[in-house]
């Protein structure tokens, strides 16, 4: 009964989690904002909801195959938005009100021309 | 090391005697054997840090998720209010892990906490360039994760 409640409420927080990532990709200002609501939410949503199929299914297969999903998101997901941030910052994506350190151009490798 | 070992053996003990050969019971199992472990501190004279060093991992995992649950609130926050309350600013932050493992793994944790974003490393591991929804004062930014994530990916791979 209170497995089940846990299960029903990590499995909502993760679709509420995988949602607001998304809807995130559609409403904020830039793509580097936008990054954050995808690594922070994202990695968590697909947390949540492996932590409900680990403690639902109980089993060993299930749990070791849950952990893993769950690390290889925590190496990936952010790495992946390091790629695109600096790639689109590179190539001169507009940034919405952002101030830019002066050494931050020359650190990622634009060119001032 | 050997004190892990150790451990991991007392782990395969408990989970092979109360025959429950499963992610739980080895888990069990390894919490008690630490716990006996520590009991018995005295008698290994020298253990190193291997106490201390499982205390800090342990450390920074909790508090990582906390700040994953902070970060994903506030992030979920700005998308569902109508009004974006990010001041945004690239800044660059002196790093001090040393070597390429601290160095993945504060940035990895970077990216996963509240209002920051890693975008890169310099090739020297020295500095860090971050993307943040707060940029109001990089100083104060800068000493924010030095004294944070830094210290504590610091501590745990010491």
């Amino acid at each position: 009964m209170i497995l089940d409640l846990f299960l029903a409420i990590s499995v909502l927080l993760g679709g509420f989690f995988a949602f607001v990532a998304g809807l995130g990709i559609l409403r904020l200002p830039d793509v580097l904002i936008r990054m954050h609501a995808t690594t922070k939410a994202g990695t968590l949503a697909s947390g949540l909801i492996m932590l409900a199929v680990g403690a639902g299914y109980g089993d060993a297969p299930t749990v070791a195959r849950a952990v893993a999903i769950v690390v290889f998101l925590l190496i990936t997901a952010p790495v992946g938005a390091h790629m695109i941030g600096r790639a689109a910052f590179r190539s001169g994506v507009p940034l919405w009100r952002t101030t830019i350190d002066p050494n931050a151009k020359t650190k990622l490798g634009v060119d001032d021309d | 090391m050997s004190v892990f070992l150790l451990n991991l053996l007392l782990a395969v003990a408990w989970a092979a005697l109360t025959g429950q050969f499963t992610l739980g019971g080895l888990a069990i199992g390894f919490g008690v054997g630490f716990l006996a472990l520590w009991v018995i501190q005295p008698l290994f004279g020298e253990t190193g840090n291997y106490f201390t060093r499982v205390w800090r991992w342990v450390k920074l995992l909790v508090l990582f998720h906390y700040e994953l649950v902070v970060s994903s609130v506030s992030v979920a926050w700005d998308v569902l209010t109508p009004r974006h309350r990010a001041r945004p600013g690239l800044v660059c932050i002196p790093l001090k892990a040393q070597g390429e493992a601290e160095v993945l793994l504060v940035t990895n944790l970077i990216s996963l906490t509240p209002g920051t974003l890693s975008l890169d490393v310099a090739p020297d591991c020295k500095t860090l360039v971050i993307h943040a929804m707060f940029a109001d004062d990089p100083d104060e930014l800068a000493r924010s994760i030095e004294n944070g994530m830094e210290r504590w990916v610091r501590e745990a791979m010491e």
